[in-house]
């Protein structure tokens, strides 16, 4: 019988985070009041974060194989086959609250989490990208976050020597007390050298590997898994700190050690630390774990066994080894200076023993703790449907050519380049289209293959429209790599709700997760890996639901991709794709007319996504084409600007008879793209977009320094740079509130 | 040419590097580890740009005193020619093989960009390549490169054309005094500079203007 030296009561359990029916439920299973270790474990395991206990019914519905999926959702990463012996393995994660109460750390440990999460699995990893989300401009913290995050992503990623390549910011008045830090990483691996988490055989050795562990982020998970109210400043000692340093030697490490071959399974301690890793290496393989805490190394001195079991200390990993080999692999983490200590060892009881001081702290069994954690269907209500907004009742501005110097100027439309400066993103030497176009591009090795990159969702479309938003940020994806060659592979997704507790919060995740469902299957794009993050409130006031997709392509030749940039004078441009004018929900709605939250989204039909962007993969892949831009966020207007800006080629353009200007030019119908081609080529490629069914339509030239719309006076080249680049810099430069 | 890679715990662009040399000179540059005491027969050692021990205490200064250096000292003196790229610039001012420091830049945070080199000597063993006054594409990709030193070996190094590489006009990215990138030696064998050359060595970077830097030091030992 285990010593409980702790009385368990209500209070106890609810500061743990566990509802009374889930602290029955833990009486049930295991038949005795658990110690405090064990409630600590079982927090640990049920809650949000790591249990999935809310999503988990919805998840299931998503398409998760495929041809090439050589590994789907519920190892550290997905992996995908790209031919030749190769795969790529990737994920994205979020860091949000962290990050809200720290935002150094919390995104540099976000970064250094998800890159494990892709090494782990035997992967050296090749890009980074990260969707950051950030509260309106005016609000007294949100420089302060966007500061602290962007040094903290750039800080761990550029030491840690891989280039973070691109992502996405937003800023909107829902994240004004809960920043979204979403963090991707992509890593290379052989096939036949993929690494996972199930332990095998009884009897051998666990290694703990890394860094030592403290007393920080203890309960990190668990926070991650609450509201946030005005105490939030008070979880500052549960954000962990991150040491890039540390990592990038415990990469090199762990890809020395599995090219030995000496090890059977691994398992990065990321949320719930020792905990989660030991138990999932069990569980997974129908093996019991028994840790001796006292081998764990330890940053300070007298730490308890629940202490332990719930740090949340960066930089660890779990192993369990071939034990012949145990000499060897001692012999490569001495070399990089990493502490090894064999802790523990599997068992065939399937129960989950920890020992502190030769007393047993924890007996539970190791199946229940992960597959009998709750699961809820919780009760939820479908967002109604939004009326449609007409263009008649959207006035047109009175200056085109101003309206759009405005909106390339707007929080959400200027330059990122204050942030990706930031960010190594040339490191490595494979990167053929860094930050700015519409998807990265890195080359495989020496090529000729390379993969793309991109994260996309447009909040404000889930808001209005769950459905159709999940559907959009899944098209736009597959639509970002096809305009540069790219052949969509498969996606992972980054689920940021508010309280899934609230059915109308239900109801926005039950809707975004089945429009990305139809959207995967309609477009073959799997799901193979993915993190769900619920709770994003503050004050009971909700995120707008931001299910982020992050996504990757696979491009045969590096040299035939394309780029947004203009690349001569006196080419033809082309649009691509059907215009209808929707206005609703657009930026120029938004953030020009001051008129939020009104309207649809514009509707996306997957089959017309299919055909055009087969028209235009094919395209590139031949070399007809010398510019590919997708049209999204600011519409048509928005897309030409940043390709004229990009290749210091200016162009004139005809306008739509059939539309206003405005709504041709900024709506955001769904499914297009602006390509320029040389002018002796035009009849061609109107004739195979015609044959392939394509709506294709000639707008005008490119040349000289300014961009003219139809009418519109025309606008220099110069001060659509000037109002593009200047808005974050100058935002950035101006004195911290204090 | 033969050539050497000095990797420190928490260098990251050594294979930018290896890879490099190895598509320039067609020979396999050798990698060795900080520990080892001896570096090989070689006619160009270099060392890699990263994040050796961290950062931590000052960029450079806990690798200026790994094993190896001792050797690397040697050699330098000796007249092997010795390359140090970003924290091999930081390592070999920490090393005391080349005057000057490298503070945190200027404006306080990392920066990565393409900026345009100006050749302030092309008469030195790694720029006889360019021409004199050439201005040329290379990426910087650094949070400590802003080049300090005391006004006498400022005047020297200025007196002496000591100074290889400047920041373009308006391209200086980091504070650096009288925009240097790149400062060489007073026996011309070691090179410091703070761009990357290395990632700017085939199409797919853009352009390759590095590749003239290798080429020199290619020509040199030739």
């Amino acid at each position: 019988m285990i010593r409980n030296d702790v009385t368990i009561t209500p209070e106890l359990v609810a500061e743990h985070g566990l509802k009374p029916d889930e602290y029955q439920r833990i009486l049930d299973l295991i038949g005795r009041e658990p110690t405090l270790t064990e409630l600590g474990i079982f927090s640990a395991m049920w809650n949000e974060h790591c249990s999935y206990k809310s999503s988990k019914k919805w998840l299931r519905t998503l398409p998760t194989t495929g041809e090439r999926v050589i590994c789907g959702p519920g190892e550290n990463a997905g992996v995908v086959d790209i031919g030749d012996g190769q795969a790529i393995i990737f994920k994205m994660e979020s860091h949000n609250h962290p990050s809200y109460i720290e935002p150094h750390q919390g995104a540099a440990t976000g970064v250094g989490g998800i890159l494990r999460d892709v090494f782990t699995m035997g992967a050296r990893p090749i890009a980074a990208l990260n969707a950051l989300r950030f509260g309106e401009p005016g609000h007294p913290r949100t420089r302060h976050i966007v500061s602290g995050v962007v040094a903290g992503v750039g800080g761990y990623g550029n030491s840690f020597g891989v280039p973070t390549v691109g992502g996405e910011v937003n800023f909107d008045p829902s994240y004004n007390g809960n920043c979204l830090v979403n963090a991707f990483a992509a890593g290379l691996a052989d096939t036949d050298k993929i690494f996972y988490s199930q332990a095998k055989g009884v009897g051998l050795p666990i290694v703990y590997l890394g860094s030592k562990t403290g007393r920080d982020g203890i309960h990190g998970a668990t926070m991650a898994s609450a509201e946030f109210d005005h105490d939030t400043e008070e979880k500052r000692p549960t954000v962990q700190i991150g040491d890039p340093f540390s990592e990038k030697l415990l990469l090199e490490a762990c890809l020395e050690l599995m090219a030995s071959g000496a090890v059977i399974a691994i398992q990065d301690m990321g949320a719930a630390g020792l905990t989660c890793s030991a138990v999932e290496m069990g569980a997974k393989g129908d093996l019991g774990v028994e840790l001796d805490l006292d081998k764990v190394p330890c940053r300070e001195d007298g730490m308890t066994a629940y202490e332990m079991m719930l740090s949340e200390s960066q930089e660890r990993m779990l192993m369990v080894l071939d034990p012949t080999r145990e000499k060897d692999a001692e012999a490569i983490f001495t070399k990089w200076g990493l502490d090894f200590a064999v802790i523990g060892f599997t068992t065939d009881d399937l129960r989950f023993r920890v020992k502190r001081h030769g007393e047993v702290m924890a007996d539970l069994p190791i199946k229940e703790l992960g597959d009998q954690a709750p699961e809820y269907d919780r009760p939820w209500i479908a967002t109604a449907k939004p009326q449609a907004l007409a263009i008649a009742n959207v006035p047109a501005p009175e200056d085109i050519a101003a309206t759009l110097v405005e909106m390339l100027a707007l929080p959400d439309m200027c330059s990122r380049r204050w942030v990706w400066e930031q960010y190594d993103n040339l490191i490595q030497g494979n990167t053929a289209i860094g930050p700015g176009g519409d998807a990265a591009v890195i080359r495989i090795g020496n090529g000729p293959k390379a993969l793309a990159f991109t994260l996309d969702v447009t909040p404000r479309y889930c808001q209005a429209d769950p459905v159709e938003g999940g559907k959009q940020a899944v098209a736009e994806c597959w639509r970002n790599l096809t305009a540069v060659g790219a052949e969509p592979l498969a996606i992972t997704d980054n689920l940021n709700f508010g309280n899934p507790e609230k059915p109308e919060i239900m109801g926005q995740f039950v809707g975004c997760i089945q429009g990305i469902g139809e959207a995967c299957r309609a477009l073959d794009f799997p799901v193979v890996s993915g993190n769900v993050s619920l709770y994003n409130e503050t004050n009971g006031k909700g995120i707008l639901p931001t299910p982020a997709i992050g996504a990757v392509g696979l491009l045969p030749d590096v040299t035939a991709r394309a780029t947004i940039a203009f690349k001569a004078e006196g080419e033809a441009i082309m649009l691509i794709g059907e215009t209808k004018g929707h206005l609703g929900q657009s930026i120029y709605l938004r953030d020009i007319l001051g008129r939020r939250e009104e309207g649809s989204p514009p509707p996306v039909d997957l089959a017309t996504e299919r055909r055009n962007g087969d028209f235009i993969r094919q395209e590139i892949r031949v070399g007809n084409v010398t510019a590919v831009h997708d049209l999204s966020d600011g519409g048509l207007f928005v897309a030409l600007a940043e390709m004229a800006m990009a290749g210091r080629i200016g162009a004139t353009i005809g306008v739509s008879e059939a539309l206003p200007a405005h709504a041709w030019g900024f709506g955001e119908d769904q499914a297009r793209y602006l390509v320029t081609l040389p002018e002796a080529q035009l009849g061609h490629f109107l004739a195979r977009a015609g044959q392939a069914g394509v709506p294709a339509r000639f707008l005008g030239l490119t040349g000289g320094e300014q961009l003219t719309l139809g009418k519109a006076s025309p606008i220099s080249l110069e001060r659509l740079r000037m109002a593009h680049e200047g808005w974050l810099p100058a935002y950035m430069a101006q004195a911290h509130e204090v | 040419m033969k050539s050497a890679v000095v990797v420190f715990p928490g260098s990251n662009r050594e294979r930018d590097m290896l890879y490099a040399l190895a598509h320039i000179t067609g020979v396999k540059p050798i990698a060795v580890w900080h520990t080892e005491t001896t570096l090989p027969d070689v006619d160009l050692v270099v060392l890699p740009g990263g994040f050796s021990y961290g950062d931590y205490l000052r960029t450079g200064a806990i690798a200026a005193r790994a094993n190896i250096m001792a050797d690397v000292a040697r050699k330098a003196k000796a007249g092997t020619r010795v390359l140090g790229v970003c924290n091999g610039f930081q390592i070999l001012c920490e090393a005391g093989l080349l005057p000057g420091v490298l503070m945190r830049n200027a404006q306080l945070k990392f920066v990565c960009r393409e900026v345009l080199l100006e050749v302030a000597n092309a008469k030195t063993a790694f720029t006889s390549k360019y021409q004199e006054g050439q201005i040329w594409r290379c990426p910087v990709a650094h949070g400590d490169g802003n080049y300090f030193a005391s006004p006498e070996d400022l005047a020297r190094l200025e007196g002496e054309g000591q100074v290889a590489l400047r920041y373009a006009p308006g391209h200086n990215p980091n504070g650096s005094l009288n925009d240097i990138a790149g400062i060489i030696n007073t026996h011309g064998n070691v090179f410091g500079m703070m761009p990357h050359p290395e990632n700017m060595i085939e199409p797919l970077n853009g352009a390759t203007d590095g590749r003239a830097l290798f080429e020199s030091v290619l020509e040199a030992v030739a």
